[in-house]
Order: C-alpha cells, then structure tokens, then sequence
C-alpha cells in the first residue's frame, strides 16, 4: 500500500467551467502533503469531491489501493477522509461533545443518549490533541484556535486516515498558528495523513513533506518541499513570470483631494486626521480592528459619526449616506465583495451601472445601447473573463467579481477612490491587473486611498503610508523616508514610537 | 447551440402560459360549458382584481418583502366609497380619489413602518396592518354591507362593472396597468432599482442607491394597486362588504408565486403574475363548473402552488445541468 488516498484522472464538470481537469494527486500514509493554487485553480473542487460533497464525472479514487465511489459525504468519512473547512462546521451554542458526536450520537440501552461515555471519548480525543479540555463546554465560547481543534478532534474521533485542511490558518492568530502547526506534527507522527491546502508559502516550506502545484484544474507538479522555493512555486502556480509583483508607477502628486479632521466616532474612531492628494497612492496599515475600515465607511457615509470634518478640494461636505458621497466624488470598493459590493443574483451588465444610475438614465428610463456599450468596454478594459455581459455575477470567479465591482466604481467619475482590501482573495494575475487600474487612477491625477493587511502590497504600492491602532493614527511614514519598511510599520500597529510621528 | 438555447429559454419562460393552455384545453373537454366566449370573459373579469393585487404583491415580493394587507387595504377602499356615498358625497371622482388616496397612504405607512421604524420584517408590520384595516373597514361600514345601485353614483362602478362588447373594462385596464409595470420595471432606473435593493439591499445602499426610499416607494405603489382594485371590487359586487377581502392577499402571493416570483427576492416579471392571477382564475371557474365545491377548489389550488414552485425548482436544476451538457460537447 503505496498511497492511502490517490485520486486519478479526475475530471469535473460545471457550468461554464471545467473544475477538475484529468487531475492526479497521491497522498502517502503519515505524510503533510501542502496543495496550493490561484484562485479558481479547483483546489476547492478537488476538496470536494474528496470529501464526497461532489460527485467526480471521470476518474477514479483509490483509498488504500482498492477503488471507491463516493456519492454521498458520508461515503468519504467512512472511508477514513475527514475536512476541517475554512468556515468552521461548528454549531457554537452545542458543546464540544454534540459537536464531536453530531450525527452519531452514542445511545445507552434505553434509547437515550449515553453522555457519559460520550463526554469521555470526546475527552479524549482532546488530549490526543494536546488539549485538556473540560468536553461540556459551550463551543461558541472556545478561541477560533479551540474550535478547529474540535474540529479536527471530530476527524481523530472518526479514525480518519486523511485529515484535509483548507486555510487552516487563516483566521487564527500567531500563538494559535504555532499550536496548531504542532498539532499537525502530532498527527503526523501517528499516522494521519494531512492535506494541507494554504495560500501561505511560508507555512508550506515550514510543515509539508511533499507539494502539489495546481492551476486550471489541472496537476502541474508535485514535488519534495526540499527541491522548490519560493520563485519556483509562484511560477508553478501562475505559469508564467510575473516580474514584479507590484507594477508600481508614480503619478504626479496635486493639492489635497480629501481631507478629514478630528473625526470621531465613540468607541471606534479617535480623533482621525489626514489628507489625501491627487496623483497619490495613500496605503492604510493596522492590525486588523484598528479602525481604518471603520474611517472609510465614516469618511463614506456608510456609518454616523460623532464628530469631525471632512473636506473635498477644500470644500466642507457632510456625507450622511453613501448617495452624498458618491455625488461629492468619494468611490468605496468595499472589503466584503459579495456581502457589500455586489448584487449576485444580477447580470454583470446592471452590477457595472449600479453605482451610477444615473448618467445612465434619461428622463428615468435607462438607456440600453450607452450601458451596453460602457458594459463591453469594461469587460474590455478590465479583462473580466465571462461569456457576456448578461452573465450572473455570482457565477464568476472571485478575481473576475472583483473587477466587476471596480468596474462598478470607475464608471461612477469619481476624484477619490478608496479601496478597502482590494485584493483579498483574488488570484496574483488578477492582483497585478488591479494595481494597474490603481496605477491608472493615480496617473489621470485622481486619489487612491488603499486599505490592505498584506504589508507587500502596502509596502509595493503606496506613496504614503499611514498607521493606525486601536483607532488612531499611529504614524505616517513617506515612501523616501527611512521608516518605509515592515519593521517601522509593523513597530507602529503594535503601539511602538517612531521618530517620525506626526498626525 | 444559441439557437436551441433561446428556444429552450422560451419554453421555460413560458411554461405558466403553457400549463395555463393544457388547462383550458382539459377543462374544454371536460365541460362543454367552459370553452365560450362569455364565459371567458367571465374568467378575465374574475381575475381583474387579483391581478392588480398581484401586480402590488409582485413589486414587494421583488424586494424579498410581502404585504398581507393588500386584501383589506383593498377592501377598505371599497368601503370608503361606499360610507362616503352614505353621507352624501355623489361626486364620484371625489369618492374614487379619496379611496385610493387613503389606499396609498396605507401602503406609504407599510413602508415606514418597514424603513423608519426598522421592524424585522414587513410580514409582522403588514400583518398588523391588516388586520387594522379590516377593523376599520367593519367599523365605519358598522358591520353592515352597503349597496352601491341606484344611489346616484353608478359611475364609479363604470370601471368594475362595464363592459365593451362583452369585454370587460376592468380587464382593459389591467391590461394597461400591466404594461405600465412592465415599462417601469424593465426599463426605468426605479424599476431596476427595485430588483437590486431585493438582490443585495446592503450593496445597493452602498452604491450610493437609497434603499429606505425605494422601499417606501414600493409599498407606496403595492397601495396604489390596492386602491384601483378596491373601486373595481366596488363595480364587481355593487356592495361594500368589510368581510370581502379574506382570500386576496394569499390569491396574490399565490399568482405571483406562480409567474416566477420568489421570497427570496430579486425576482418576478409582471407578465408571469398576470398568467398566475389567470390560472388561479380558471381553475376557480372550471371547477365551478364541473360542481365542485369550495372546498375542492382550495385543495387544487394549493396543489397548484406546490407544484409551480416544484416545477420551478426542477427547471434550475435542468438549465444547470443543459449547460453542464452543453459544455462536455
């Protein structure tokens, strides 16, 4: 028995798309084999029809050598393949027990439940986790860290022989990451397969054995972590050089687009001042809970405010809704795509109008041939990959919706634009195509407000930066100063004094 | 392939109208009563005051809403009327206007209600609302129904009543109606901003789109579709009768439901109501008929709920899978 789970020449269709295309992947027993991919590369495909969620339409699944069908979810558990998802399984107001036993709950003679023995095994597969853990507790009161252990305690319970993880780190914290990489040795050590599905390199190079590289859905390589770095996998993944991530062009800096003084909302903002110039990438860094979400959607309207100015071109405004800050010229990508900046169930074509309604409109009938016309040159200019404009936006991927929702603002003539975390979980070809439309932005003399946890690209593609913590302006640092580095910027999320302070 | 799929798109855009056809034509069979042209237009003057509620039901559905007043809002505007007449107002453009002033103006409190008071839902604020106009309606009636004839105000049952050649002036007006909604849904900004609020209200607000006031409007118009129902009502049954309404909202939800509307919002098209309100009619008048009772009738009714929305869902799944098809080749 070579692999314990292997999954060969497996092809899945969806509408539109081919998900899985004659994908390959071996799993050794007790090895962390890493998979990573763009976006979109089928990695969540490929999970799926692992765990049984979907069904494979060409191929074969191998559990330890013999041939298996899985048609429904539970097929794939009894086979020995568990998953701990991104989004937690968790029913928070149960305890650790119900949700280690949820759907296979034990019953004693009489029918009931038999919590006693239940409470004991759930015990003690928490210990096998390293963690000594009273099992009546309430998960929703446990840490995020604590929760995915339950999780994965429901796997070790179920005597799983293949542990996925998708993004396991990604919500938790520095301590609660470094508990967990243990844990995952721990598994190791025991026998337990891991399928280790992550975005971060650094954590591959740290705990895998062996990575497979996917994109399109298909098997591009699978190789010792000892034999690839960091270059060699992003190349793997992106299938081409990509040169310089952050294609940084400087504009020509003009007087103050936006500036906002002493705004001031109680508990959140504290006193926020700062102005922002046309032809300028202005980055926001911060922890996240820092506040600086938080003073764009008061800057946009989008929350009250307790206090505070905020002046356009020097022109004293009050933005009571987004509706006033769009007329005073403010555009706000928001963070949450899906939940804030689209409409799904719609056509890409109204999603791109959304914003602006009216320069589409006259006398109150829409004008069809100007929004087709500026719908297909969006998709145009944008390189939104879709069949037409009249396609469901929720049928997109997440880099395609996301230019969509950039498309969205650039159709509304704005001087300033705030993008808040414009490329959170888009691929990196979709990345760079974003920061050009920045680049575009800055160079027709309009402001760019960048909101974004990811240093590189605060660090790649702003002018200034500006540092905030617990809801105040910590620092701002200039992109010839000295202090233009992680270190100094990270110094100041954490509450740390630089020289150059000034508010 | 395209050419396949825009047929394939019809039929499925049409397959209200297409049951509503195997209907007429099993129940054509079925009694030799059914397939006249009076009774026909019988069927359609039936259907007119569904199909306003309807068209008032459809715009709040869209939003992801519902307004379970419409029947007594509908109904209290009748009755308006008919007290109105009882004190002496003959003027009928007064008692037409006043009626659906005040039908409007319930429709622009269920949206205040929904937007300014930010109740949870509108089926808790419109289910209060309906039962006070119901109330309202039994009390200023006293409970008792008044006769609109030979009252010197027949003229405002002109519209419920009046005929062109047998066809019905209510149904000419619904058809105008009708068209004005499609109008205005498809190609006006309020009309798309409708759909959008009911798609993803919370994006909506945030594309600078006033979703509060596109609300209040909706509830505003569902109102005003109350109101022109309540003076065809008036012209239909040549009474104000404070107990008439008891069926109508859920007769609309269910026409709506029919053509393609959906809880969930953002969908719905004028023309599929305007096919449910009439199926539901059919079926009403095709039992009636054959004998059958009531009772009977509310059975298949409901059947034939169910099975729209069955069929509804079956139809997602079959496009998805014709696509999944389509692209292997």
């Amino acid at each position: 028995m070579e692999y314990v789970v292997e999954l060969k020449n497996v092809t899945k269709y969806f509408p539109g798309v081919i998900a899985l295309n004659n994908m390959s992947i071996q799993i050794r027993p007790g090895e962390i084999h890493g998979l990573i991919g763009e976006n979109g590369a089928g990695k969540s495909t490929l999970i799926k029809v692992l765990t049984g969620v979907y069904q494979l339409d060409e191929g074969k699944i191998y559990i330890d050598g013999t041939k298996r069908k899985f048609q429904r979810p539970n097929d794939a558990r009894e086979a020995g393949i568990s998953c701990v998802y991104q989004e937690l399984n968790i029913v928070k107001l149960l305890s650790i027990t119900d949700n280690i036993f949820m759907g296979r709950a034990i019953k004693s003679k009489f029918g009931l439940l038999d919590y006693d023995k239940m409470h004991h095994e759930a015990r003690g597969a928490m210990a096998a986790l390293g963690q000594d853990i009273d099992p009546k507790k309430i998960c929703g009161n446990l840490g995020m860290g604590l929760q995915q252990m339950v999780e994965i305690g429901k796997a070790i319970h179920l005597k799983s022989k293949l542990i996925i993880m998708d993004e396991p780190t990604s919500s938790l914290g520095e301590k609660e990451v470094a508990q967990l990489m243990e844990t995952i040795r721990k598994l190791k050590e025991k026998g337990v397969s891991i399928l280790f599905v992550s975005h971060k390199l650094e954590e591959l190079f740290e705990l895998c054995d062996r990575v497979t590289v996917m994109r399109d859905g298909e098997h591009i390589c699978t190789k010792d972590i000892e034999d690839l770095t960091n270059d060699t996998l992003i190349q793997a993944m992106v299938g081409r050089d990509l040169g310089n991530l952050f294609p940084k062009e400087y504009g020509e800096k003009r007087e103050a687009l936006l500036k906002v003084t002493n705004l001031k909302s109680i508990g959140v903002l504290n006193n926020v001042s700062f102005a922002a110039y046309g032809g300028e990438i202005l980055g926001f860094a911060g922890l996240v809970g820092a506040g600086r979400t938080e003073t764009m959607r008061a800057i946009f309207g989008a929350d009250p405010i307790d206090g505070g100015e905020i002046y356009i071109k020097g022109k004293k405004v009050t933005n009571k809704s987004p509706k006033q800050a769009i007329k005073n010229g403010i555009a706000f990508l928001t963070e949450d795509r899906k939940g804030q900046g689209l409409i799904l169930p719609q056509s890409i074509r109204n999603n791109l109008i959304l914003a602006n309604m009216n320069a589409f409109t006259k006398y109150g009938f829409l004008d069809k041939e100007m929004i087709e016309k500026r719908a297909k040159e969006n998709v145009n200019s944008l390189r939104i990959k879709t069949p037409s404009i009249d396609e469901i936006t929720g049928q997109l991927s997440g880099g395609n919706q996301q230019k969509v929702v950039i498309g969205k603002w650039a159709n509304s003539d704005a001087d300033i634009y705030i993008f808040d975390e414009p490329t959170r979980g888009i691929d990196v070809g979709a990345k760079i195509e974003v920061y050009n439309v920045m680049n575009m932005l800055v160079k027709a003399g309009k402001c760019v407000v960048m909101v974004s946890s990811e240093l590189p690209e605060i660090l790649g593609m702003s002018d200034r930066v500006i540092v905030m913590r617990e809801g105040e302006i910590m620092a701002e640092i200039e992109r010839d100063s000295g202090h233009f580095n992680q270190e100094d910027i990270m110094k100041a999320a954490w509450g740390g004094n630089l020289n150059e302070y000034k508010v | 392939m395209n050419i396949k799929f825009s047929i394939k798109t019809i039929i499925s855009k049409l397959g209200p109208l297409l049951a509503l056809l195997i209907l007429c034509v099993i129940l054509s069979i079925a009694s030799d009563k059914f397939l006249s042209y009076s009774n026909f237009m019988n069927i359609i003057k039936q259907a007119s005051i569904n199909c306003f509620i309807s068209a008032g039901m459809l715009v709040v559905l869209i939003t992801a809403g519902i307004d379970l007043s419409v029947g007594f809002n509908c109904v209290l505007a009748t009755c308006l009327m008919g007290v109105g007449m009882q004190a002496g107002i003959t003027n009928p453009f007064i008692l037409m206007a006043g009626a659906i002033l005040v039908s409007v103006l319930i429709g622009y409190i269920n949206g205040n209600l929904l937007t300014r008071l930010d109740l949870p839902h509108p089926f808790v604020s419109t289910l209060g609302m309906k039962f006070i106009t119901w109330g309202i309606a039994l009390y200023i009636t006293s409970a008792t129904p008044i006769g609109f004839k030979n009252q010197g105000v027949d003229s405002i049952l002109f519209l419920g009543s009046k005929t062109i050649k047998g066809f019905p002036i209510s149904f000419i007006a619904v058809i105008i109606a009708f068209i004005i909604m499609h109008i205005f849904l498809t190609k006006t900004k309020l009309g798309r901003q409708i759909y959008c609020v009911g798609g993803n209200p919370e994006a909506a607000r945030l594309s600078g789109i006033d979703s509060k006031k596109v609300l209040r409007i909706t509830y505003t118009i569902t109102g005003l579709m109350c109101g022109i129902a309540g003076i065809i009502l008036a012209g239909r049954v040549s009474t104000a009768n404070a107990n008439a309404g008891t069926t109508y909202d859920t007769d609309a939800i269910a026409a709506c439901i029919i053509g393609g509307a959906s809880f969930t919002g953002g969908k719905g098209t004028i023309w599929g109501t305007m096919i449910g309100a009439l199926l539901i009619a059919v079926i009403r008048n095709g039992l009636n008929l054959l004998g059958a009772q009531t009772d009977i009738q509310y059975i298949i009714i409901g059947l034939v709920i169910i099975i729209a929305v069955l069929i509804d869902v079956t139809r997602g799944k079959a496009e998805a899978r014709a696509r999944k098809m389509a692209m292997i080749k």
